[in-house]
């Protein structure tokens, strides 16, 4: 029973030269693009093709788009975990340098141990 | 009058190759159980030694440097060699098949490798032991780890490689659960337990790799200077606290989740009554799992760590005190007129509600930035973390062990002994925990061989408790190899449960059942149907 619906979804060996003809044409874009100067856009770009590279391999070289929806949610989650995990350590490495100014300043100002010494004391004293 | 099966997974089949290859849950259970209490027994020996030592301020009878590996070596060894492993590789094999009516779990030659892995990965650890004990702490702080001589890489590499049989177990549950259920028994007609060992197993699968990738990092940090986390190569020392955090807190869910779920289930059986939100009880099993990924920079508030990731630290650490304290208050509210049983798993189920609150409360209390500032590294904190770790889980897991004992071997203890015990470890815990408290919010510090003289009472009472302690736990070794032998026929039923696991006979076949059962009721309907424990009699008069 497992192999006859397996049969029917079986991907079509043109979606695999499809797919293997488009991740090569992303390679030479990703090479060409390396040529042209867009600043810090350049990494943008390249990431973002990259990406979705990986993505058309996940997705179809590795069956997830047509498996059972469950292991695409843990393929998914797992990059959740990732995020979570770069993202809040990130909140510590890019700002350590944030300091926030601490002023002192007394619990009660009219304890005894701010009190001026006597010999320059002119206005204390009283209360 | 109670039988005993002739042929049952104990019995049959016969011989040392049948245990060492067995592919039965229950007998990797059973394995898993004597190695893990094995390893209880050698970290609380080293627990011993560290409080003889600091029975008076000065040094008695060990060095300083020794006090170092001894508190290394019972760190590492209580968290990684016992509790991680403990309820789910342990009473989780035996139990869960069982109560889903499976036959065994979903890969059972992954499940013998498993057991393999860990006592491989402990070889290691001893190793390590005879090669120059590590003296890092459990947590291998850097820079400190990568400059010490004494045996980092095998003793991480022991860790890096029980990391692998608990995925292990994890897969192997979670597949189990999801494939292998009776027929009738619906996600929301699971017990607790098998809930529990669910978010638990999510946990160990997607957090253990990360603990791997650390040691691995600190291991080649050692070896091949790469410099991730040497400040003298450029790298970040704090980095490396992260990694393992992220690890680390996730971890403490991996050991109390099986914790809670032994306790959703003994509450209700042992008080024949409902269990009260069964549902929010699951959800809240699966929200813990996921929080436990977003705290883990609260270990860091004073580690140099950004103020800002403090700041966001500290307000998500909150959060996880709501599905605990969820948690807590359904199980109240299910004594609530029921049918209480002062039975020996029950009084555990008590220790642990009132243990485990105190170690979750003070929690919150280390989860407040501004407080954290005046507690961390002091014994307030180790006082915390042991209320929930063995107030917590290792309590829950005695709760458990006592509960489905006459299952696992067919036979009873002695329950007015085990009672006696059971009270005898409240007392001991307590009294050498809450000293702790005391001295750390007074500013004891914690990983120090030597202290003040003002310290000295807490630390002796603390000494005398941990040794109230010990002798309670040898008096339960004695009474529960005694009753292996020579207790009383349990009968298949003992204290009347609805699960499946209490339908087939004690000790359980070696195939489970004879027939696939069915399942048909809830598992907690104790509202509607209405069963005889086998012990009646002995319960009442125990
Ligand atoms: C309400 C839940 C909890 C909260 C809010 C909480 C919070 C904290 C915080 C803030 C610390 C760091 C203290 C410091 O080092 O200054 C800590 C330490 C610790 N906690 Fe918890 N905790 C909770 C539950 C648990 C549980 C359930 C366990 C274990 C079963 C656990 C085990 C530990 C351990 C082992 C440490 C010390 C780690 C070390 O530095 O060696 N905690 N906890
Ligand atoms: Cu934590």
């Amino acid at each position: 029973m497992h192999t006859k619906t397996e049969h029917k979804h079986s991907t079509p060996l043109l979606v695999y030269l499809a797919v293997g003809g488009a991740l090569l044409f992303l390679t030479v874009i990703t090479v060409a693009v390396s040529y042209v100067d867009l600043g810090p856009f350049n990494l943008v770009v390249a990431i973002g093709i990259a990406t979705f590279k990986a993505m058309l391999v996940a997705l179809f070289f590795m069956h997830l788009y047509y498996d059972n929806k469950l292991f695409m949610a843990v393929f998914i989650s797992g990059l959740m975990f990732l995020g979570i995990f770069i993202i809040l350590t990130m909140f510590d490495t890019m700002k350590r340098d944030m300091i926030y100014e601490e002023v002192a300043k007394p619990i009660r100002p009219n304890a005894i141990i701010y009190e001026q010494p006597a010999a320059t004391d002119q206005t204390d004293g009283q209360h | 009058m109670n039988i005993i099966p002739e042929k049952n997974y104990l019995t049959y089949p016969k011989g040392l190759k049948s245990w060492l290859f067995t592919l039965d849950h229950k007998r990797i259970g059973l394995m898993y159980l004597f190695a893990i209490m094995f390893f209880f027994l050698v970290g609380g020996i080293f627990a011993l030694m560290i409080r003889l030592e600091l029975f008076h301020p000065g040094q008695d009878f060990v060095s300083a440097d020794t006090y170092n590996q001894l508190f290394t070596l019972h760190g590492a060894i209580m968290i990684f060699l016992f509790i991680i492993p403990s309820i789910p590789a342990s009473l989780g094999n035996l139990i869960l098949p069982l109560m889903l009516g499976a036959k065994d779990v979903a890969f059972p030659r992954l499940n013998l490798a498993s057991w393999y892995i860990y006592v491989f990965g402990a070889m290691f650890a001893v190793y390590s032991m005879i090669a120059g004990a590590a003296d890092t702490g459990w947590t291998f702080y850097t820079p400190y780890s990568i400059e010490t001589n004494t045996a980092v890489i095998s003793l991480t590499t022991g860790a890096f490689i029980l990391g692998f049989s608990s995925i292990f177990t994890g897969l192997n549950f979670l597949v189990t659960i999801h494939k292998l259920r009776a027929p009738g028994m619906t996600w929301f007609k699971m017990p607790l337990f098998v809930w529990g060992l669910y978010a638990t197993s999510i946990i160990q699968v997607v957090a253990t790799p990360v603990l791997g990738i650390t040691l691995l990092l600190l291991i080649l940090e050692r070896v091949a200077g790469i410099g991730i986390f040497n400040p003298a190569l450029g790298g970040d020392p704090v980095l490396f606290q992260h990694f393992f955090w992220f690890y680390s807190h996730p971890a403490v869910y991996i050991m109390i989740l099986p914790g809670m779920a032994i306790i959703s289930e003994l509450i209700s059986v042992h008080s024949h009554k409902k269990i009260f939100g069964y549902k929010v009880i699951a959800y809240s099993s699966l929200a813990i799992a996921f929080i436990s990924f977003l705290v883990w920079g609260h270990h860091m508030f004073v580690s140099g760590q950004s103020e800002l990731a403090g700041m966001i630290f500290s307000f998500l650490t909150f959060f996880v005190g709501v599905p605990s304290g969820i948690k807590v208050f359904n199980w109240v509210a299910t004594l609530y007129k029921g049918a209480v049983r002062f039975t020996t798993p029950m009084l555990y189920t008590f220790a642990f509600l009132i243990l485990f609150t105190i170690g979750g409360l003070t929690g919150i209390f280390l989860g407040a930035l501004s407080v954290d500032i005046h507690l961390h590294d002091t014994y307030f904190v180790v006082a915390h973390f042991h209320y929930t770790m063995m107030g917590g889980t290792v309590i829950a897991f005695f709760a458990g062990l006592h509960h489905w004992w006459p299952k696992i071997w067919g036979r009873m203890y002695n329950e007015r002994i085990a009672k006696i015990t059971a009270v005898l470890v409240f007392i001991g815990f307590n009294l050498t925990f809450i000293p702790q408290f005391i001295m750390g919010s007074h500013g004891m510090p914690r990983r120090y061989f030597d202290y003040l003289p003002q310290y000295q009472g807490m630390h002796e009472l603390s000494t005398y408790g941990a040794y109230l302690l010990g002798t309670a736990f040898v008096i339960m070794a004695i009474y529960l190899i005694h009753s292996i032998f020579k207790g009383k026929p349990a009968g298949n039923n003992p204290w009347g449960g609805l699960t499946l696991e209490w339908q087939t006979t004690s000790p359980p076949d070696p195939h489970n059942f004879h027939e696939v059962p069915v399942w048909t009721h809830g598992p907690y309907d104790f509202d509607t149907i209405k069963v005889e424990p086998d012990l009646e009699k002995e319960l009442e008069t125990a």
